[in-house]
């Protein structure tokens, strides 16, 4: 019998090799949501990538804390809260805690701790130099493209790029990729709002992306996806000043009365209501008397 | 001590002969220079991240570098059967082991230097500032760091049959005695006796490499740690070096040549 060649056989494997290759590619393409991403990060983690988003945003908490942050021993007994990424002011309540809560380290309890913590950063303090701001973003970024369902992600972002860097064109454009990845998100659209009133200063638009907030947090409301109140306070602070900014008191007035069972200073939000209130029956009495001819002066 | 450095001399040359720290100083370069090329909101300063990420492959190096070059040391001798005519030199085996370590050591300063260089260069083209001080810091505790690592492998390879046996166990070892050392106490709490004094026993008695990594009061930039402490961290890592060099030398002193 004739010997068949080497070289034959193996060009023959690759023929069906090939064949089978133009076959079944547009197949395996249809086979997980995977393969048609065009991330090479997805490709390569898979849904595996959302557990490093969480460790990134919590290296931009690490970033933002200077190097003094709790590590996997200390975090095992408690988890940090990152709330305070975005907190605006002086809350002398809220900086209270977090100051508690980032006491991990307590007294060192021998004398290799105590000199070892010369080596590492070991007080708290926060990412405050001036130009220093930026230092976290490449985490937030990274966390973002991670999970881009992190919705936190991008308020912080957000918030660091617009409040604390001024680069409002960046928080925008970040936002809306957010928006983009989640478009259900009422508190993409509460920061949003607020870039279009604060910075950009177009009430109106600051109004219906707010507005839309509303509705999307009541649409999940009944959804029974148990949505954020403290977003949703927001949104109602929000919508009342621009309306009493814009002189529509009625309107203002609704969403105070509406602020009032979310708050947790009902008293000052009362107060708010009565100033309302009183501002609406002097528009009210000043229309009647010039409507009566009387003018208001007299 | 002419003899101790002559013999360190051999063991640069041997080391800038290999391609050991070439291959990892591109290597550490190619990553810097990929993360440093991502532009992260129009915002050309930012330079923390980088830091971080280029410090942390320095360790990694200079790990591999020191462990892969202590570990071949001595078997090599004995495997190539150089042993013999360095000994009838008249060389002692304190001396062989004391010119091994110094020669590791010095040639992972030269790399040290060189990887340092290449930091400052990254930074100071973003940050436009150079922590000269802060780096020389960092620099001279990653060497006291090297030089207990480098002891301690120069031990293990007259102690373990293979090189590579030898390196793995020290990487494992130097790795988890940087990375836990310091939570053993904290286990150790938590443990039922005998476990609780065994823990504390192992944690008063390793060394504590985790104080000679200073990457992160680099990268964040929290000051100079104090000299006097830097002084004192010297004088440990000086004290477990001499002693793992001085069981390596016991050992060395009753191990057969021939194999």
């Amino acid at each position: 019998m004739r010997r068949i060649s080497p070289v034959y056989v193996i060009a023959l494997l690759a023929v069906v090799c090939f064949t089978l290759g133009t076959c079944l590619e547009p197949r395996a393409a249809k086979w997980d949501a995977r393969s048609q991403s065009s991330s090479l990060l997805t490709i390569l983690l898979g849904d595996g990538k959302r557990m490093f988003a969480n460790h990134f945003f919590v290296k931009a908490d690490v970033y933002f804390h200077n190097g003094y942050y709790p590590s996997w021993m200390d975090q095992g007994m408690e988890t940090v809260d990152t709330a305070h990424l975005t907190e605006e002011g002086h809350d002398e309540l809220a900086e209270a805690k977090h100051e508690k809560a980032m006491d991990f380290l307590g007294q060192p309890s021998d004398w290799i701790e105590r000199f070892g913590r010369n080596f590492y950063p070991s007080t708290h303090e926060h990412l405050d130099k001036p130009g220093d701001a930026g230092e976290i973003l490449p985490w937030l970024r990274l966390s973002a493209d991670m999970d881009p369902q992190r919705i936190e992600t991008y308020t912080v972002g957000a918030f660091w790029l617009r409040l604390k860097m001024g680069k409002v064109d960046e928080a925008e454009q970040f936002l809306r990729e957010g928006l983009r990845a989640n478009p259900d998100s009422y508190a993409i659209l509460l920061d949003l709002g607020r870039l279009y009133d604060e910075n950009r200063h177009e009430a109106a638009h600051a109004r219906n992306l707010w507005e839309l907030g509303l509705r999307r947090w009541h649409e999940q409301e009944q959804a029974h996806k148990k949505p954020d109140e403290t977003v949703l306070l927001g949104l109602l602070i929000h919508l009342a000043d621009l309306e009493e900014r814009q002189g529509n008191l009625e309107q203002a007035l609704q969403y105070r009365e509406k602020e009032l069972s979310l708050t947790p200073q009902p008293d000052y939000v009362k107060k708010e209501i009565e100033n309302l209130r009183a501002k609406l029956e002097a528009k009210t009495a000043g229309a009647t008397n010039q409507k009566g001819g009387k003018p208001s002066e007299k | 001590m002419n003899t101790v450095l002559a013999l360190s001399q051999i063991v640069i040359k041997e080391l800038y002969r290999r391609k050991d720290f070439y291959v990892l100083f591109v290597l550490t370069g190619l990553i810097t220079a990929v993360a440093g090329s991502a532009n992260f909101f129009n915002d050309d300063k930012i330079a923390r991240y980088l830091k971080e990420l280029c410090l942390l492959l320095i360790w990694l190096s200079a790990l591999f570098i020191a462990v892969g070059a202590s570990a071949r040391q001595i078997p090599a001798e004995r495997e190539n059967r150089t042993i013999f005519p360095l000994l009838a030199k008249p060389v002692t085996r304190g001396q062989v082991v004391a010119g091994k370590f110094f020669g590791c050591w010095l040639a992972c300063g030269l790399a040290l230097l060189m990887f340092y260089l290449f930091l400052g260069v990254v930074t100071g083209s973003r940050e436009r500032e150079w922590p000269v001080m802060s780096f020389l810091q960092a620099l001279w505790l990653q060497w006291v760091f090297l030089a207990v690592v480098i002891a301690m492998v120069l031990w293990g390879s007259v102690v373990f049959a293979a090189p590579s046996s030898n390196a793995t166990i020290c990487v494992i070892a130097v790795i988890g005695i940087w990375g836990l050392g310091h939570y053993l106490n904290r286990v150790a709490v938590q443990e039922p006796e005998p476990l609780r004094s065994f823990l504390y026993v192992l944690y008063f008695v390793i060394p504590h490499l985790e104080w000679f990594d200073i990457r992160d009061m680099v990268t964040h930039e929290r000051g100079l740690v104090p000299w006097w402490d830097c002084f004192l961290a010297t004088l440990y890592g000086a004290a477990y070096s001499i002693l793992f060099l001085f069981a390596t030398w016991v050992f060395f002193r009753r191990k057969p040549l021939s194999q």
